[in-house]
């Protein structure tokens, strides 16, 4: 079959669908969607489409990235724009269902916006100060297609760049063309793609394959998994691009098998590329033939180490291999030459291949072009996945499209990067965000993940975290990372329990350095970053917890003190009947007061003091008896 | 050629080999840079950290893994490598057990040089403030001790396993501190696919891997293993005048310090055991009893003089030295004299010799062991070679892992079957048939090497001819091989050259063992590999010193050195040096010497070393004819199943106690030494034979050490013209060696063959003497076990490998297991047309359906009980791996 005759009937399909006779509802069922409650929504509203007799198409698609209002529901009526809601539970989505096509009458309350079309009192939801200042390149059919629909994906322009590779250019047209883009590497090496492309092309060898590292290990990182559970052909079609630049016939995307959604969604999307001729033999009537199989990784959060990763494919235990070695580009999976790319540098190709390298170029920095994807989380107020220029700063992203700070509580700072990024203060807010601004600051990109922390956190106990996550998933073969890690765990531990020691500072950068510089691969390089950046930036906080036995933040149980603030106690009895540890003096009518020696800091007589007497306070350090 | 580059190290200019790494370079040049998980065996792993140095202008690297590069500057002193270093060997130090005075690596470790040379810090454990773990310390393994707390994870062992073993029994398991070595599913090590060779406990770094009871030793003496014919060099570790340890010999070209468990583990208990024979007995009244040597010795002479030359016959010893199997064969034919003398060979290689003197002229291995590693074909029929010759086994799987082809021809999936590109898996006893059908197909693709067949072989046509019978239907329904394998594995033997052929016994122990040979002679010639590197017919011979004894003349028809007794010329030289007249025909195969005793027809048997009342086909029937005899005299280390029925028993040393040579599988005479004293008031075979030689009156037998009689053995040996204990001092020498300044041969038939031009044999197929019935319907065939040696004479006197291996089994397919109702582990009746026993079932998907398999190591479930005594017409071997049986859940 030609490609203008699947295109045709893929615009068929889909124009059948959104402009029939029937109202079509969209429901967000990606992941973070389903851990919202969207597949209840979404069996709630057929429940009651069927029981009103509706007829209605239901369309489940990726995430738009608004995580923050999950579960997000789209209703369109014929001839009327999309409305966009927000939250909606399963009893919000029966009175949304009444309203829309029974009484006529789209409710506004919780409404985030509107596409395809104006609704009157309805903002455009690209209007939404978190989409606003995003440029949706990766993220651009996220949430509003069906991942399970090709057709969906090609009416949307999908799998033109495919065609054009590999109809209209030679090989060497597509590398040059992704090498002019200055796209670069998105899984956090920020490597430049085209000339990664460009080795394993010139790599001597018949036999060569492509791999989608889609092993997203980091804590708060979600943006591979949504954009495979959101748009996973646009991963497909930068990979076949690739196989055909590279000259590789087969493919592997290696992804973690805790990814059980995004894995569906991709088999669904292999099969049907398979079944239209887009993957196989001679595609699209070319002389190009390319397959690819998934690959389920076992979830140890070194194999998306490139080395590792191969190791893992190959049926070997997952552990980098050490340098000095050949690149993967010549000696890859079972030796052969291998092109490695992450989830987001494929997803990029489509864009370069059919816009060309210079619009690709149009956005971002001088040495980063594009775009960059980031999962906001920890304390902020949108929560979510977006998309921005390269170079928009971290102000930007965190207070312009976060919208601020959980809670309207102070910014203390940001950790970029995953486990084994760092962590920037407020004085770094206005650095732009980009490969090598981020890696000056001694952060890195990463893949991706950006987790803020407000005045609350606890720095020292912020880097503990991370550390602990880092120490557990070393991979063990080199025992700077995998002592060295558990180690600085030790110590700081010992520091958040208040038993740190004056040379513990000089101890954790003495060893981190050594990590830094004398492990093994990029995650044992890495694993002392948030110890030294909070060093770095939050050392204050570190000296508090040694020297003064003091938690700032309050938040390491050891360094902290309750008490009941006199004046306010009203006596009633109520934080001293539920203490766990009988710690609480007094009587009806008799001020109460916190016996030190006997409170275990659970906190329990903060969260029960009643709101309006707010008599009792964490402060930081420890008091004497009768504080 | 080697190419040198220059380079410096802080500042010192060194020389290395061009693709050298900086540590081996510098370690060669005697630098010392520190380093745990280094090994010069082994692929550079880069996980210590500690060999981590500065090359100028780049930055930090492991030195283990960058190649020197000409003018390239390294710095093993920067501030940033000390950082790295001293925080890597800390964190080492303070997560291990340092339990150095007690450890038996103590002053071995390389965690002690490292630390040394760093220096470490006091205070250091309160500044790095370790978590105390204790993993529990496995145990399991009879012969070495796995302690957790003490690994630094280096994974030597893992890669040595990998590497060197490739059995992959062992892996790095679990993440971060957590991570450990482990087997799979971390069961203890006894219960994984370890074999026990010990590789890894010889080149782990600490104390993580010792051997138990690991005593150090006041001296070592290089000598050569005492079980099968590879002949691996070791070194015995002597302390107070006792074996308390054995290494592998690094210098030794066999094996370069390569041990598999028996070697390794199962020598000192065998050497020192209590049941070690250390008196003279002599049977009065029906039982042993302990008699003086001069009793026992008058007594053997007295009734010895009494038997005519043609009523006695002697049964010699492959375990034995080449100087003592010499005498014992001058003993016969000049004192005795009679040619009846023969040995083991007649159970293993005799087909071998026979059918490779008809097509080669020269009955032996063609080409060394450490060639095979280098091949890139290697055809393995009726060996399991990883089993009875495991360190010959480990330069297949070298073969196999460097790219070359293997192709397995076996009817059990022997473990050789994990590393093979194809595995034919043929019906016991149709191997004339598998290998007529592939050449047949070389012959019909034109793939044969019409060069070589012209100019070096002779009777192409005839063997061309005979081809015709072996269209592929038949050989597919007579081997129940598929066709299309038949056809791959020709084309890949005669395409990927050089190809070599490596067999043994299963080709050998059958009724028509001559023709088996004959036909791989005929697939070597036909394809033309032989006469040159990784190509040629290799039998691998079972004893340590079968080959030496073939040599040295044990056989019934020739002198040593292959020296017809039938030629009017070599008698008369022999006649000559041994001043005596010799006999002029032929004497009796061992097979025929027992129908002779059995017969009564010979009187008197003198048995040194062999233990046919358990080796030999239907041994219930050998038994009978020793019971026959009038005079038995046995020499042995342990009173043998044979030895209990003899009239006189002469205690014999073990290998550790004696001087003398060995000659390999490969044709290499190497040296054994004596490293302690004899046991109790034992004496070396060579001092017994000599005695009773002079009692009998005989001149020629007053040496004083075995050098002397080497000295007499290359006087009358062509072969071994040039061998003198001198020029074997270091390393052996492979026969033929005509003269003092001739190097050796490590390949045959270079130029030509030795009989001139190579012959190919027209070959026909034969069944099998017996076929399954409806009374006996499977087939069983025998073999060998890795943890056990022959009729178990010295591995049953060792704890340890009886512990892993405590008794025979019956191996058996699962299908036929289910059909008999047979489960794992019952015990089972085997019988067959001459017996019956009892042993333990193993239900293993390894066996065929419609064949079964025992060892034949165990007196208790002897296979020779029921195995068929029809013999090869030519080489008079009976047929040992097919009979007919069947079995029965008791």
């Amino acid at each position: 079959m030609n490609f203008a005759k699947i295109k045709q009937e893929a615009q068929e399909k889909v124009d059948a669908l959104l402009y029939g006779k029937n109202p079509v509802v969209f429901v967000g069922t990606a992941t973070c969607g389903r851990s919202a409650g969207a597949v209840d929504t979404l069996e709630a509203i057929g429940r009651e489409l069927r029981s009103r007799g509706i007829s209605a198409e239901i369309v489940g698609t990726g995430c738009l990235g608004l995580c923050y209002a999950e579960p997000v529901v789209g209703i369109a009526r014929p001839g009327s724009p999309t409305i966009w809601y927000g939250n909606v539970s399963p009893e919000r989505a029966v009175e949304l269902v009444e309203g829309c096509f029974v009484k006529g009458n789209p409710l506004t309350e919780d409404v985030l916006g509107s596409t395809e079309g104006e609704a009157e009192g309805v903002p455009h939801l690209l209007d939404l100060p978190m989409l606003k200042p995003q440029v949706r390149r990766v993220l651009w059919n996220c949430g509003v297609i069906s991942p399970t629909s090709i057709e969906h994906y090609i009416a949307r322009g999908g799998y033109e760049a495919l065609r054009r590779a590999v109809l209209e250019m030679r090989p060497e047209e597509v590398i040059e063309e992704v090498k002019r883009s200055g796209l670069r590497g998105l899984g956090g090496a920020g490597f430049p793609t085209g000339r990664k492309w460009e080795a394993c092309r010139r790599a001597p060898g018949n036999e060569k394959y492509v791999i989608c590292n889609a092993d997203e290990g980091d804590p708060g990182a979600f943006q591979d998994r949504s954009v495979l559970e959101g748009d996973p052909h646009s991963v497909l079609e930068g990979m076949i691009i690739a196989g055909y630049a590279v000259g590789a016939r087969r493919g592997f995307i290696y992804v973690r098998a805790e990814y059980p959604l995004a894995i569906e969604c991709l088999e669904i999307a292999i099969s049907q590329a398979r079944e239209k001729g887009l993957i196989g033999e001679n595609i699209l009537g070319s002389n190009f033939s390319f397959d690819l199989d998934i690959f389920q990784g076992a979830g140890a959060f070194v194999c998306g180490e490139s080395t590792a990763l191969t190791l893992s494919i190959e049926g070997n235990r997952g552990m980098p291999k050490p340098l000095p070695r050949p690149r993967t580009t010549e000696v890859g999976l079972w030796d052969k030459p291998t092109l490695l790319n992450n989830v987001k540098t494929f997803a990029n190709i489509r864009w370069i291949i059919t816009k060309g390298a210079d619009w690709f170029a149009s956005v971002g920095t001088e040495k980063s072009k594009g775009t960059a994807v980031f999962s906001l989380t920890g304390k902020i107020a949108n929560c979510g996945l977006i998309e921005v220029p390269m170079g928009v700063t971290l102000r930007e992203i965190i207070f312009d499209i976060g919208g601020g700070i959980l809670g309207g509580r102070g910014f203390k700072a940001v950790q970029t990067g995953g486990p084994s990024g760092g962590c920037l203060p407020a004085s770094l807010l206005d650095i732009p965000v980009d490969f090598d601004s981020l890696t000056t600051a001694g952060s890195i990109m990463g893949s991706g993940g950006m987790v803020v922390a407000d005045e609350d956190t606890c720095m020292v106990d912020l880097a503990r975290y991370f550390l602990d996550f880092s120490e557990k998933e070393s991979c063990g073969q080199c025992s700077l990372c995998r002592l060295g890690s558990s180690h600085m765990l030790q110590v700081l531990k010992s520091i958040t329990e208040g038993k740190g020691r004056i040379e513990d500072i000089d101890f954790l950068i003495e060893v981190g350095e050594a990590l830094r510089t004398g492990s093994i691969c990029g995650l044992g390089q890495t694993v002392p970053n948030p110890v030294l950046t909070t060093i770095r930036y939050f050392r204050d906080e570190y000296e508090a917890h040694i020297y003064e036995k003091k938690c700032p933040a309050r938040v390491c149980r050891e360094l902290i003190s309750y008490r009941i603030v006199p004046d306010k106690c009203k006596a009633c009895m109520i934080c001293l009947r539920e203490c766990p540890a009988e710690a609480i003096q007094g009587g009806k009518r008799e001020v109460h007061a916190i016996r030190q020696d006997k409170c275990i800091r659970c906190g329990v007589c903060l969260s029960v003091c009643p709101p309006r007497f707010s008599a009792v306070e964490c402060v930081p350090g420890r008091l004497a008896n009768g504080g | 050629m080697d190419e040198w580059i220059t380079f410096t190290i802080d500042g010192l200019e060194v020389r290395a080999n061009k693709g050298d790494t900086i540590l081996k370079a510098a370690l060669g040049n005697g630098i010392y840079i520190p380093h745990l998980c280094y090994h010069p065996d082994l692929k550079p792993f880069g996980g210590c950290r500690l060999c981590v140095v500065e090359i100028e202008g780049r930055g930090l690297t492991i030195s283990c893994k960058a190649p020197v590069e000409d003018g390239m500057r390294v710095r093993t002193e920067t501030p940033e490598v000390n950082n790295v270093r001293r925080v890597a060997a800390e964190l080492l130090i303070v997560n291990h057990h340092a339990d150095c005075l007690r450890c038996a690596k103590n002053t071995s470790c390389k965690l002690q040089d490292a630390a040394a040379y760093i220096g470490i810090e006091k205070g250091l454990t309160q500044r790095l403030r370790p978590v105390v773990k204790t993993f529990p310390v496995d145990d399991s393994n009879p012969f070495f001790i796995r302690d957790f707390n003490k690994c630094v994870l280096c994974g030597i062992c893992v890669r040595t396993c990998q590497e060197i073993q490739g059995l992959g029994a062992i892996d790095f398991a679990f993440r971060g501190v957590g991570t450990k070595i482990a087997t799979l599913g971390d069961k203890p090590i006894l219960e994984s696919a370890c074999v026990s060779c010990g590789e890894c406990v010889v080149r782990c770094p600490v104390g993580a891997l010792v051997p138990r009871n690991a005593q150090r030793y006041t001296h070592q003496i290089k000598t050569i293993c005492p079980y099968c014919g590879v002949g691996c060099g070791i070194e015995l570790n002597v302390r107070g005048g006792i074996v308390v340890g054995v290494q592998g010999d690094e210098d030794n070209p066999v094996n370069k310090g390569r041990l598999c468990v028996k070697g390794r583990f199962g020598v000192v208990e065998f050497v020192h055991h209590p049941e070690r024979l250390a008196t003279p007995l002599i049977r009065k009244n029906g039982e042993l009893r302990q008699a003086s040597w001069d009793e026992a010795l008058e007594l053997v002479a007295n009734r010895l003089r009494k038997y005519r030359s043609d009523k006695i016959a002697v049964i010699a010893s492959a375990k034995c030295t080449n100087e003592e199997n010499y005498l014992l064969q001058k003993f016969a034919r000049a004192v005795l004299g009679t040619n009846n003398v023969d040995h083991c060979a007649r159970l293993c290689h005799a087909p071998s010799v026979a059918g490779l003197a008809q097509s080669f002229g020269s009955g032996a291995m063609t080409n060394s062991i450490a060639e095979l590693g280098d091949a890139a074909c290697v055809l393995v029929i009726g060996s399991n070679t990883t089993e009875a010759h495991p360190v010959i086994g480990l330069e297949i799987i070298k073969a196999a892992r460097s790219g070359g082809k293997l192709i397995v021809a076996n009817p059990m999936e022997i473990d050789l079957c994990r590393f093979a590109s194809l595995w034919l898996r043929h019906y016991p006893g149709t191997d004339v048939a598998l290998l007529m059908g592939m050449m047949r197909v070389i012959v019909e693709e034109r793939l044969f090497d019409a060069d070589f067949i012209k100019e070096r072989c002779e009777n192409f046509e005839v063997f061309k001819e005979s081809l015709k019978e072996f269209d592929l239907d038949f050989v597919e329904q007579v081997t129940k091989v598929g066709k299309e394998k038949i056809v791959e594995a020709a084309r890949m033997f005669a395409t990927i050259k050089p190809a070599t052929i490596v067999y043994s016994m299963g080709v050998t122990q059958h009724s028509h063992g001559t023709d088996n040979v004959l036909a791989i002679a005929n697939l070597a010639m036909l394809t033309g590999n032989i006469g040159r590197r990784s190509t040629g017919v290799n039998p691998l011979r079972g004893q340590n010193n079968v080959q030496g004894a073939c040599d040295m003349g044990c056989l019934p028809n020739v002198y040593p050195g292959y020296q017809a007794v039938s030629d009017p010329a070599i008698k008369k030289k022999f006649e000559m040096a041994w001043g005596c007249s010799l006999s002029p025909s032929p004497g009796l195969t061992m097979v025929e010497m027992i129908e002779a005793a059995y017969r009564k027809d010979i009187k008197a048997l003198y048995i040194v070393g062999g233990n046919p009342a358990l080796s030999d086909a239907d041994v219930q029937h050998v038994q009978k004819a020793l019971a026959q005899l009038e005079f038995l005299v046995v020499h042995d280390i342990f009173l043998s199943e044979t030895a209990k029925s003899a009239h006189v028993v002469l205690p014999a040393v073990s290998f550790a106690e004696k001087d003398g040579t060995f000659t390999n599988t490969e044709r290499r005479v190497q040296r054994v030494r004596k490293a302690i004293e004899p046991i109790g008031n034992s004496k070396p075979d060579w001092w017994i034979i000599c005695q009773v030689a002079q009692r009998l009156g005989a001149k020629g037998f007053d040496y004083s050490h075995p050098s002397e009689i080497m000295e007499e053995i290359r006087k009358l040996t062509p072969s071994y013209g040039g061998i003198s204990y001198q020029r074997i001092e270091k390393v052996g020498l492979q026969w033929p060696c005509p003269t003092e300044d001739h190097p050796g041969t490590p390949i045959l038939h270079t130029n030509a063959f030795v009989r001139g031009k190579g012959r190919f044999a027209p070959l026909r197929y034969v069944p099998p003497g017996e076929t399954p019935d409806e009374s006996y319907p499977l087939i069983l065939t025998t073999g060998r076990s890795l943890y056990h040696y022959h009729t178990g004479t010295m591995t049953r006197k060792v704890a340890g490998l009886n512990s892993i291996e405590p008794e025979g089994v019956v191996e058996i397919s699962p299908k036929d297991a289910s059909q008999l109702g047979i489960a794992q582990g019952d015990r089972v009746k085997v019988s067959s047309r001459r017996g019956e026993v009892i042993a333990k079932a193993k239900v293993t998907k390894a066996m065929s359906p419609g064949i079964v398999f025992m060892t034949f190591h165990f007196a208790e479930s002897a296979a020779n009980v029921l195995t068929n005594p029809k013999y090869d017409p030519v080489a008079k071997i009976p047929e040992l791996k097919v009979c007919a049986v069947k079995v029965e859940k008791v």
